[in-house]
Order: structure tokens, then sequence, then C-alpha cells
């Protein structure tokens, strides 16, 4: 596999391998009409030729870049097959941006054609469209509602892909000038371009090269044996370097399936038919998932609740040890193949985890609970460290060295320093090229020896050689005290209480931290429904005194456990209040991968972080809203704030 | 899209309702209205409250019987209709209240929508195998499509009663429209819903109509909607025809300004 890979440096290359290789075996899978419809690599090389074609006689050429927009749908994925083919540059964007957020990505990058899902972002594309002269075409996939549409720049994919067959059939020579192309093609071009979420800012345009793709997945691939009897189920933002990794480029590589869910709303669904063997999830699904277990068994009957209460303590006691190859007393291996048999099997099968080999999840930290739950149950789930311009692994976790708690060694081929301050710097053999049209930014990002600056802070813990990453490194501030303020450490044990669905934390510069919480409105919600109280929306549940209590109590809780560690002790969270709304990507109060906005928040409820610290107990808010049409209203409300006890640090002890 | 084109899709009449009167006992709940609905077209029947809108379409699907009056429908002329015999000539409808079957799944709901399509006798049904077997394949495919179109993939095999009322509304539309229907007649498709969701089923109503050309006609309150979905309103008032017209003229006259807002007496 390595040495057939190596001489394809381009994944147009590794398609055409792959035809030949595993003609017969699935590329892709998509659900449509309730039935899996299924492609080979034999079947997707020749489509994407034919796309190709159409793509050239439309006037796509090498170097130019054409925006991908939509869910994760064979047709796009062919889309970007088809422009790497003429060594064009695909620009996955994020769907669901509203088309302000849109045009800026497809301004910068100059697109001059756009292959997009349906009707709503071709609407989306022509709002916009006068900020973008170079766009010459929009290709979608879906044609419901565009049958009205009179537009010359407007083609359908399957269009195209005919017209290509055509022209081959009509120009036998036109399929040799095409090879030719393929073969044309350099893996030191731009193979993609990915734009940063937009964690700090505007994003950015991160330029990444076949080769290193090809490279990094190579490794990634033999690290975890994956083959091209592998499945996945492609259901990850396409625009998100997650999604071009682990699905795209392994897929591409290692030869496996990608399969994509019918909808957005079916994904858990398609999870559980197509049981993937590999699974990729930020940990927010696995927490929705645990929630909605833990709730759903709550509701069953007395003994179905036993039964899992009880297996799921045997399967606490043993299952990670089994997993990670410890010895187990033979008593203990019993029970945990009984309960096997009884809950885990069963629970993992209705989760669509039966068949999970290898299980990863990043982006954000995993609560310890959370984490040993899934990998208790006998799921080989592992925790890794990327960025967007290392494609991806910088380190990972190899089996038999998980821990909830750190983000694993290295990665094969991967370089990492450590500056003064703490920040992680690294070299990667996927690494970008720099950011597109932005040399400044590259030049900032980039040390004088090549290394990148991840901007996260971390430390390598000395027994383990497991590298620990606490928090932006801008973000960890001090208090006035001196003590050390890390808002993510923290809020990252806020949020692993079921009931807070996001925390946000403040205290740089000040006496003490105070904090903002959003709780769940599924978890609170059930919560709500068994003990009778009623409630009309968010807000009311929100300011519900019951409610104030229960998180007052996690609040307290987490205290104890900062008490318990002499560096993080200063942090204590001293007053809280429950935000009246929810906080919300259209808001730009998260970022399209739901991370916090920090900034941003602190001006936007600069009233209520007066209030979190003159001593007053209610405070007047009114925020704007934005609906997801994109037109925009108010909400204003009065907010409680809650004090919190805190703990004198006790070393070593539990309070 | 919706009223630019009015005057393009002006086809030939496909159902007229002509001089029709309906009582209960004494009371009058229709008088004398007439109206036509053409193919192709997007007509909505609105009134305040007891206008009798609702009589007018259990009229129209032979629900209620005029005592007076004559109905057209594709030509035929006939003073009384039966529902099956509207519902096999090709007129499907919603209600203002859901009326599916509220312990079957979403998929059923829709397939019983092809109940009047099936051909494969009792005894095959019975077996579901052979030629019963391979209609079935067929409809499931047509029911499918119509999944897709509405959108509500996820929720194929969950029972209706467990799902939220604007999704509701959504496969009772869906299976109206299983029936491949000429004319859809909606009841008030939009009761109840929040923004969002009538927004959803007013473009599920355009695209019903540019997608598959059905001939809509629909009862509703929102007026907003209505003058934006609508290629011709007629106005009830008391049972009566108040005004008949494109929505800009409905909205122009002074009658329904008056029905509307009150007058000065």
């Amino acid at each position: 596999m390595a040495s057939s890979s190596a001489r394809a440096d381009t994944f147009p290359k590794l398609l055409m391998r792959n035809a030949v290789l595993y003609g017969d075996l699935p590329a892709l899978r998509h659900k449509y009409l309730g039935i899996w419809q299924t492609w080979t690599w034999a079947e997707v090389a020749e489509i994407v030729r034919a796309y190709a074609q159409g793509l050239h006689d439309l006037g796509l050429r090498h170097g130019d870049t054409i925006a991908i927009i939509g869910t994760n749908r064979p047709k796009l994925y062919w889309s970007m097959m088809a422009a790497q083919c003429l060594g064009a540059i695909p620009v996955p964007v994020y769907a669901d941006s509203v088309a302000e957020e849109m045009v800026y990505v497809l301004e910068h990058a100059g697109v001059t054609m756009a292959a997009v899902q349906d009707q709503e972002q071709v609407d989306k594309i022509f709002s916009v469209a006068d900020r973008l002269p170079a766009l010459k075409a929009v290709l979608y996939d879906w044609g419901r509602g565009l049958r009205d549409y009179e537009d010359d720049r407007l083609h359908s994919i399957d269009s195209l892909i005919i017209e290509g067959r055509t022209h081959f059939q009509k120009d036998p020579r036109s399929v040799t000038a095409l090879n030719d192309l393929i073969d044309q093609g350099k893996g030191s071009d731009v193979s993609v371009i990915l734009y940063t979420s937009g964690t700090t800012g505007r994003s950015k345009g991160v330029m990444l090269s076949a080769e290193r793709c090809i490279a990094a997945a190579d490794d990634s691939v033999a690290f975890d044996h994956l083959d091209e009897n592998d499945q996945v189920l492609a259901y990850l933002p396409l625009a998100w370097v997650g999604d071009h990794y682990m699905n795209y480029a392994q897929g591409l590589v290692a030869g496996f399936c990608m399969a994509c869910p019918e909808s957005t709303d079916t994904v858990e669904q398609d999870l559980r038919e197509i049981g993937p063997s590999f699974y990729f999830a930020p940990p927010r699904v696995f927490e929705n998932l645990l929630t909605r277990v833990t709730i759903r068994m709550e509701d069953a009957g007395s003994f179905k609740r036993w039964l899992f209460n009880t297996f799921i303590g045997i399967a606490k006691r043993y299952g990670e040890d089994i997993l990670n190859g410890k010895s187990v007393p033979l008593g203990g291996r019993l029970l945990y193949a009984l309960g096997n048999l009884l809950v885990y099997a069963p629970l993992k099968n209705v989760l669509g985890f039966s068949r999970i080999r290898v299980g990863y999840t990043a982006g954000e930290a995993i609560g310890p609970e959370l984490f040993s739950f899934y990998r208790s149950l006998g799921m080989n789930l592992k925790q890794l460290y990327g960025q967007t311009e290392a494609f991806l692994y910088v380190t990972v976790q190899p089996d038999g060295e998980i821990r909830a708690d750190t983000v694993g060694p290295l990665a094969p081929h991967v370089e990492i320093k450590l500056t003064e301050s703490g920040e992680v710097l690294f070299k990667s053999p996927g690494m970008f090229l720099g950011y597109f049209k932005d040399d400044e930014r590259t030049a900032e990002t980039l040390t004088d020896d090549g290394f990148i600056k991840t901007g996260d802070a971390g430390f390598f813990e000395p027994e383990s050689g497991h590298l620990k990453i606490i928090d932006r490194a801008k973000d960890v501030g001090k208090l006035k005290s001196g003590a050390l303020f890390p808002p993510k450490y923290v809020e990252n044990k806020l949020k692993f209480f079921p009931n807070i669905k996001e925390a946000v934390l403040f205290g740089d510069g000040q006496d003490y931290a105070t904090c903002f919480i959003n709780i769940d409105l599924t978890a609170v919600g059930n919560w709500a429904e068994r003990n009778n109280v009623s409630y009309a929306s968010y807000q009311e549940l929100a300011g519900h005194p019951d409610v104030y209590a229960m998180i007052a109590d996690h609040v307290t809780e987490t205290n104890r456990s900062l008490a318990r560690e002499p560096l993080m002790a200063g942090a204590q969270i001293k007053r809280f209040l429950i935000l009246h709304k929810e906080l919300d990507a259209d808001d730009g109060e998260l970022t399209r991968t739901q991370k916090v906005r920090r900034g941003f928040i602190a001006e936007r409820y600069a009233p209520l972080i007066g209030a979190l610290y003159n001593g007053t107990e209610l405070a007047d808010i009114t925020t704007e809203v934005t609906f997801e049409d994109g037109r925009k209203g108010s909400i204003s409300a009065r907010v409680r704030i809650s004090d919190c006890p805190v703990f004198t640090p006790n070393i070593g002890k539990a309070a | 899209m919706s009223a630019t084109d009015h005057s393009i899709r002006k086809g030939e009449v496909l159902l007229a309702v002509d001089q029709v009167s309906l009582s209960f006992g004494g009371v009058k709940a229709i008088t004398d209205v007439s109206f036509d609905i053409r193919k192709g077209e997007i007509r909505a029947i609105i009134g305040p409250n007891g206008a009798g809108k609702t009589s007018m379409l259990n009229v129209i699907n032979g629900f209620y019987h005029p005592q007076q009056g004559r109905i057209t429908f594709k030509g035929q002329t006939r003073s009384k209709m039966r529902p099956s015999v509207a519902a096999s000539q090709g007129i499907a409808r919603t209600f203002q209240n859901v009326a599916l079957f509220k312990g079957m799944s979403t998929l059923d709901n829709i397939m019983s929508g092809r109940t009047l399509k099936m051909n494969s006798n009792f005894f095959w049904q019975c077996l579901r195998h052979g030629p019963a077997m391979a209609e079935e394949i067929r409809h499931r495919e047509f029911v499918e499509d119509i999944i897709d179109f509405l959108e509500i993939q996820a929720i194929r095999k969950v029972p209706v009663g467990k799902l939220p009322y604007g999704l509701q509304k959504r496969v009772e539309l869906g299976r109206a429209l299983a029936m491949e229907p000429d004319l859809l007649l909606l009841d008030e498709p939009m009761a109840g819903m929040n923004l969002e969701e009538k927004e959803d089923m007013s473009r599920f109503i355009i695209d019903v109509n540019t997608q598959y050309g059905t001939t809509i006609a629909l009862i509703e309150h929102d007026m907003g909607v209505v003058m934006d979905l609508s290629d011709r309103v007629v106005v009830l008032e008391y049972g009566r025809k108040l005004a008949d017209g494109t929505p800009d003229e409905v909205k122009a006259d002074q009658n329904v300004i008056d029905a509307y807002l009150g007058v000065a007496h």
C-alpha cells in the first residue's frame, strides 16, 4: 500500500489507482429514497472523469478555485475530485454560514465556480453574486425549486457529467487529454484550501498540498491499520479539516468506503445502519449521546434501570482494564462478558458503534467520565490533538496508551517544541504551505526555523511523554492575586455536568473568577418534566430558582475539585449567572465549529459582567438575536446572579 | 415567483362552483356562491371565522351536499358528490385538525394515501407476496419520493402521534400528495405553527405547485401567507362571496377592507 500510494502524489492519481486496485469494492454510499445506493471505485473514477471533462468544457482550469458548499453528498465529493483532476483547487465552505459570512470566503478565495447542494445555497450565492465578479458557474446537486431559475450560470452536476460523457464519445482524443492532465498534476501544487472556522477573528485560508496531505494520511492509515475493507460515515462539515482528512484523504489513501447520510437529521439512524469501523466525533457528539442514553434510562422501567446501572458499574470497574490488556480477575471477566451480552453490545448496536475498530475524538477536551464510559463499553476511543495547519495530526494516542486527560505522544514524523511561555510549536508531514493571499499572517504563524505556532499552551507529562493542553496561550491569564487563570480548563470541568451545555469564564485581571452558564435544554428539560417544574421557554427555565440551586451545586463541586489542584485553586468561581438565551453561532457568539468566542461575548454582555463584579443580585440585559432566515429581533431579560462558596486549597486531599 | 406570474399560469377551469347554497336547518352556511379554480393555480379561500370556508371545502370534496347549485369538476357536472368519488377522481385534502392514524408510522400513513392506487387483489395483499409485493415496492418508491420531497426522512419510522404538530401537518400533506391529486384542498395548513414552520410549509406548498403542477385550494387565516402564496383569492363573509381576484385586487377591495377592519355605522 505505502509503495503504491507513494507513486500517486495527488488525489486524482489515487482515485485512478483505487479504480484499478479495488475496482469492484464500494467507494461511496449514499442513502437515497430510503435505500443505500453504492458506487464502486471504478464507477466513481468513471463519473469523476466525465465530470472533470464537463468542468473543463465550462472553463475550469489549473489554479482556479471552486467553492464546495453543502452537506456530505457524493456529488460534492466528486466535485472536489473532478476539480483536482484539472488542477483546480476546491474550497469547501461551511454550508450553514449565512450569505454574509460566506461571501467573505468566496471573495477572498476568488472562486470562479461553486458546486452547491440545493436551492438554499444557490439563493445565497446569487444574493451576493455582485461581489463575486469572477463567478462563471454555479453547479447544483439537487434541483428542487430551481426549475424556474433563469440564469445562464446555473448547471446541474448531473448534466455536466452527461455532457462530459458525450464529449468523450464524440472526441476520443479528449480521454487521453484528460489522462495527461491528471498525470501532469503535481503533488507540490495546492490541493485544497480549507478556511479556518475563525475562533480568533476573520477566517484564514489554509493551503494544503497534495503530497503533504497524502504523506500525512499514509502515516495515520498505517498507524491505525486502515484498509479497503473499512467503512466510515461522512457526516462532519466538508469545510472542516476533520472531514477532509479522516474521510476524504484517508479514504482515497486506504481505499475504504465513505457513506453519506440521507440528511443531516438522520445521521444517528444512518450510523446505526452503516455501523462504521472507523469513527470520528467531537466530544460534543459523545456527550449528547450519553445525555440521551441517560435520559432514556431514567424513563425506563425499574428492572431495566437496575440492569443498566449494575452492569455499567461492572464495566466501569473492569472494562477499561480489559480493553487496555491489563490483568483482570476471572470473575470480573465473566461478569463483563455477561454485561456485554445483556447491556454493552445491545447499547453499542443502538448507537451504531458495534463495529468500531478505531474511534477518535478531538477538538475540545473530553470529560474523563465521558471518555471512560465509552471505553469501558469496549469501544477503542482515542484522542488526538491537531490543527488545520498541520493537516490534522500533531499528537495521537496509540492503542494501549489511552488517557482522558492527555492528547497523547507525538504522531509519526511530527516534531514538537515548547516555547518558554509554554506555547506548542510543531512540524508535521502534512503541514500547510501558507495562508492563501496572506503572507503576513503566514509569517506570523511560522517561526524562523519553520515550526508552526499553535497558539495553545501545553506541557509534556514527564513520566509518559504525553502532551497536555491547558488552553489557548493568549487566554491563560492571571487574577489580581497573581494566581493562574486558565478559563477553558475550568469551563471544561463545568461542561462535564450534563446539565451544563456551555460555560464562559471571566476573571483575567480581576479579583476573582466568575462565570456565565448555559443550561442544556434536553437534560434540564427532562429533569423539569420529572420534577413537575413547568416552563414555557428556555428563558423561563434558565431563571427558575430550582435550576439555579442545581447549577450552584455543580459550580460548588467544580470549586471543590479545583481546590485540590494547587496550580488551579485560585480560579475557583465566586459568582455565576445563567444566561437567558443559548449562545448561538448565528449571533456570532460561537464559531461555526461551536467554540465560544470569549471576547465577543464579553463585549456583548458587558452589563452582566459588570454585575458579576459589583455585588448586585439582579441585572438587566437586552441582546439582539438573529433568526435562521437572517432577520433580527431582540430579547430582554432580568438575570439573577448567584454566589458560590470557595474552598481553601488543600494539596493532595479531597475537600 | 408567486404573485407575478399568475396571468401566465391561468389554465382551463378545473373546478367550478356555481351558485351553491348550503344550510343546516335554519342556519345558512353558504349562500349563492360561485367561483372557479383553474388548472395549476394556487387558489385561496379566506374570510373571518364562520364565513363558511371549511363548509365550502367540504362541499367541494363531497362531504356536504349543497341544497342548491352545481359543482363541475373536470367538465363533469353534478350536484352531489360522495367523498369516495371525489377522492377517486383526484381530489385530496388535509384537515384543520390533523386527521392521521396516530399509532402508525409516518411511512405507513403516507402509504395509506396510495390505497386507491392499489390494484392487486385481496388474496395477494393478505399474503404480501407475488403481485402484491411488486406493487408495494412501486408504491413505496413513490412514497419515498414524497418523504424526500418533504424532508421528513428522519421521522420515516416514527409513529405520528409522537411527532410535534408542525411535522404532523407535513405528514398529512404527504399523505394527500400520495394520492397524486389533480386538486389538493388544504384546510388551514399553517394553523398553530410558528414562523419557521410556516415558512417551511409555504415553501412546500409552492414547491408542490411548481414541481408536480398540482392545483391547490387552501384556506388560511394568516393574511401575509395567503397574499404571498396564492394566485387568486376568493373572500367569503357570512356565507356570501365578498370579493374574488388577485391578491392585489382583493387587498384594494373596499368590501374586504370593511369586513376585516370594521366599518363605521
